[in-house]
């Protein structure tokens, strides 16, 4: 098969996917809005699970031995468990988004063998790998907590991106710039896709986690479907995780492309817009980090350091990308 | 009242880690309501060294730093694109003289920027000095003393076992040893014994390690970076470069090198050669790869051949030396009237667009005189199109390859060149105003001059307006830019950076455990408590001390919980 029929067949699984995602997402509002509907029978069950666990837990978590104590615990536990029970809408959602997701990275792949390198050097191709990797790792995590009530805003955003991209940034498979041609550009944008999904799925966490916050402490009264969700304790124990991963992975990123740049432009740091940016996630994510470690600025202001990281990551890569000016100027758009 | 509940330093009170800086969520609570005593000069630098190096005041820098450096992403900055700087001040002069005295075209070199980075850095090292000297001594101390009230911590777990106290705390220790825990036995105030346990002391050495590895990139590039020089260069092909600081075209010195510093190799361009494909799409012919071939010797050595391409830079005579751009080099041969040549070698031609349509300059000074015999110098203004297009009312080059029909469009100026005033001038851009176009389209009124300008391929020859002579375009070359330097810090910059990386995957993918084991012989047997207590975030713990438990009660032969293990949450994947 020629580049272009294999480029055409991968723009096709992308349409599919997005469709695919589209259903998903429906999906999951109705799981949302059915959880609102059940709220009385989910709070009545929350309410007998939490005298039941004050006592199995009294003093930290305490977990005794002995027979009753554990069956006490048990209990509660599984109790709390039945609230945050899968809707059938949710359980079809997460079907529907495994089965787009595997057309999805089958999309990523033949645009990776019609351009005979990774797909990842221009805006389409970042678009169509990024969103693959933040569904994949929503999916993997999925595996270690379940958040699948953040389905509605994964599959939302991917649809959206993954929209915007086949219809506003496709273009034809082309080789490499020259300095697109270097191993780096395998280590350095793929691990910057890792880090930008272990964001976007924590970034997804710290946004309900300030919701449940204000739900809890009584100022929300609307989105009643919070109630099913974890605590904002829990939702900020699972972000900052995820965050503290991607952060991770950022910092990579940061190293392999200032190593990249002294192979390329025979410079490591030249405060390019793109890197000045990269710069800017790295330090806003610093500072989630130390927030979390900072009396006072726990919780909310934490929360909210994360979403604007999110936010600058979401910048550098669109706004960036099309309206700076800067070396990294790849998008591979002709109105640079 | 015992002495940990006293001490300020809370080394010996078991359920703290110890050192951190104020405002800390794990540093004690200041006291509500206390008296503060009248400050003294002394007192007041104490108390604004305790602000600066307080939790709360790093993380205000951090957050300034991220926030002061949007201004340079906005803004063209001088030194990664100082055209568009110049371009800014022409299109938004008033806006450009307020940004200008702020600071905002140089960012990341401008007093306030500095100011935040410089604070941070000294909050950092405030933090850093006094942690280290608590982790060493950690590093070296026991374990802390069991607490009294296990049941408070984390994890906390009871069981009965048949053998003695003793026996119990020896396997016990054995255990957490085998985990990985550093031990040490405490026998307990009321009978019983205990082992109390510690482990993850690595999770505070990569901490430190970070911050470390951060202010040793800072003083790298603060301090190594000065060492270094820059320059650039376009080298034709078959011409010459010796690393001197007269034969750059630009040369930046760093604060502490200069020109004496260079070692005097050379280098030579043997040939340049792009690949080019074309985009169905876009219908533009995009560089596929470049091949430039070069020829250096350092004193007293040969010549060796080397390969320059775009991702892989040379190295000679301590410099790297990288591609930047390329473009071609016509040779414009110029005759005085009697025959005699003037001038005769390759002029390059600065690229204008990804076709290589490009502009170049020609300046004569000496050696021309006009019909009355007059000594005349003429400065000519060059178009160059590699590939020129099939229609008529095109103008640009069609394609970057050199193609036979390749031509020079010139318009010639005759007047005073200003070459004697001794300011340096551009080599690239011909200042016109004093001078009068002999042939040529005016730029102003747009009407031709002399005939219009001159149009020569290869091979072809014109006469010069004036009876000056003629002009050939005898030949062409390649040339390549080069971005020519000499640069000491990316070695300890990428060691740090390194240290930086481990520092942090380990400060915080590191758990720090205590644990504690006790045992009491009573008359049913020996009652086990366990517990832990983390520094930090540790998600894990409860499920740790568990398998503590676990695995003690398996070591002494006691039969597990029949239901399996205590902790009916799914397994945690360690991340």
């Amino acid at each position: 098969m020629t580049t272009d029929t294999l480029a055409a067949y991968s723009l096709l699984m992308a349409y599919s996917a997005i469709a695919v995602y589209a259903i998903a997402f429906v999906m999951y509002v109705l799981d949302l809005s059915r959880r609102t509907g059940s709220i009385p029978v989910a709070e009545a069950s929350a309410r007998a699970a939490v005298p039941a666990a004050t006592t199995a837990r009294a003093g930290g978590g305490t977990a005794l031995l002995e027979r009753v104590g554990s069956v006490t615990t048990r209990i509660a536990e599984g109790q709390a468990k039945s609230v945050n029970k899968a809707t059938r809408f949710q359980r079809t959602a997460f079907a529907l988004m495994i089965i787009a997701w595997v057309v999805h990275v089958g999309a990523v792949v033949l645009r990776g063998i019609a351009a005979d390198r990774g797909p990842w050097a221009n805006m389409y191709e970042f678009s169509l790998t990024g969103t693959a990797i933040i569904v994949g790792i929503f999916i993997v995590v999925n595996l270690w907590r379940d958040v699948k009530f953040l389905g509605a805003y994964i599959t939302g955003f991917v649809v959206l991106m993954l929209g915007l991209a086949a219809t506003n940034f496709y273009v034809a498979v082309a080789p490499t710039s020259p300095p697109l041609q270097s191993y780096w550009l395998y280590i350095h944008i793929s691990v910057a896709m890792l880090a930008t999904g272990f964001y976007a799925v924590g970034g997804g966490l710290a946004i309900v986690q300030l919701l449940q916050q204000a739900r809890e402490k009584g100022r929300l009264t609307r989105g009643r479907f919070l109630a099913t969700f974890p605590s904002s304790a829990t939702l900020e124990a699972m972000s900052s995780r995820l965050i503290i991963v991607g952060f991770a992975f950022w910092t990579f990123t940061l190293m392999a492309g200032a190593i990249w740049a002294y192979h390329a432009w025979g410079r490591y740091w030249g405060w390019d817009t793109k890197e000045v940016w990269t710069f800017i996630v790295w330090v806003i994510f610093a500072g989630y980090i130390h927030a979390r470690a900072t009396r006072g600025w726990r919780g909310t202001r934490s929360a909210w350091l994360a979403i604007i990281g999110l936010a600058a990551v979401l910048f550098n890569f669109t706004i960036v990308n099309l309206f700076f000016h800067g070396l990294h100027a790849y998008s591979g758009l002709s109105t640079m | 009242m015992s002495r940990s509940d006293l001490s300020r330093s809370d080394s010996d009170a078991p359920t703290s880690f110890g050192a951190r800086p104020d405002g800390h969520a794990e540093a004690p609570e200041p006291a509500p309501g206390i008296q503060q005593p009248r400050l003294g000069p002394v007192g007041w630098l104490r108390f604004l060294w305790r602000q600066l190096t307080s939790m709360r005041t790093a993380l205000i820098l951090l957050l300034l730093l991220a926030l002061a450096a949007v201004p340079g992403s906005l803004v063209p900055q001088r030194t990664s694109d100082p055209n568009g700087v110049i371009q800014f001040q022409q299109q938004n002069p008033d806006g450009y003289k307020i940004l200008d005295a702020l600071g905002v075209f140089s960012t990341f070199a401008s007093p306030w920027f500095s100011a935040i980075y410089l604070l941070l850095f000294v909050s950092l090292v405030g933090c850093i000095i006094p942690r280290t000297r608590h982790h060493l001594q950690a590093l070296v101390a026991k374990p802390p003393r069991t607490p009294a009230r296990l049941e408070r911590l984390i994890g906390y777990t009871e069981a009965t076992t048949a053998v003695d106290a003793p026996t119990a705390v020896a396997e016990g220790r054995r255990v957490l040893r085998r985990l990985g825990y550093r031990v040490e036995n405490y026998p307990l105030p009321g009978g019983g014994d205990s082992v109390s346990a510690e482990r993850g002391y690595l999770r505070e050495t990569g901490n430190l390690i970070f911050h470390v590895a951060l202010v040793g990139i800072l003083l790298t590039v603060g301090v190594f970076g000065g060492f270094g020089y820059t320059g650039q260069r376009i080298l034709v092909q078959d011409s010459t470069f010796t690393n001197v600081g007269s034969d750059y075209d630009s040369f930046i010195p760093g604060r502490f090198s200069s020109v004496d510093d260079l070692q005097p190799y050379q280098m030579r361009l043997e040939s340049f050669r792009p690949t080019y494909a074309f985009n169905q799409t876009t219908g533009t012919w995009d560089p596929e790869d470049y091949v430039t071939r070069l020829s250096t010797r350092t004193p007293g050595g040969g010549w060796t051949k080397q390969e320059l391409k775009i991702n892989a830079p040379i190295t000679v005579g301590g410099t790297q030396i990288y591609l930047l751009g390329n473009g071609y080099a016509p040779i414009l041969t110029i005759r005085d009237s009697h025959g005699t040549v003037v001038k005769n070698e390759p002029t390059p031609f600065l690229a204008q667009d990804a076709n290589l349509t490009s502009n170049g300059v020609l300046k004569v000074a000496d050696g021309l005189t006009d019909s009355t015999g007059k000594p005349t110098q003429i400065g000519i203004q060059g178009f160059f199109r590699p590939t020129p297009p099939a229609g008529k009312d095109q103008i640009l080059s069609a394609a970057p390859q050199l193609s036979p029909k390749a031509d020079v469009f010139l318009s010639v100026y005759i007047g005073d060149l200003g070459l004697g005033g001794g300011t340096p001038q551009n080599v690239y851009t011909l200042d016109v105003a004093k001078l009068k176009l002999a042939a040529g389209r005016d730029p102003a009124t747009s009407k031709t001059v002399g005939g219009g300008p001159i149009d020569l391929v290869r091979g072809q020859t014109a006469t010069l307006p004036d009876g000056l002579g003629t002009i050939t375009f005898s030949g062409i070359r390649r040339y390549v830019s080069l971005d020519i330097h000499h640069d000491p810090t990316p070695l300890p910059a990428l060691v740090f950076a390194l240290l930086v990386l481990g520092g942090l995957l380990l400060s915080l993918f590191v758990p720090r455990r205590r644990m504690w084991i006790t045992a009491v012989t009573g008359e049913d047997g020996t009652r086990l408590r366990y517990a832990g207590l983390a520094r930090g975030e540790d998600a894990n713990l409860e499920a740790a001390v568990a398998e503590v438990a676990a695995r003690h009660r398996a070591a002494l032969g006691d039969p597990g919980d029949p239901d399996g293990p205590d902790d009916p949450r799914t397994p945690i994947p360690r991340m």
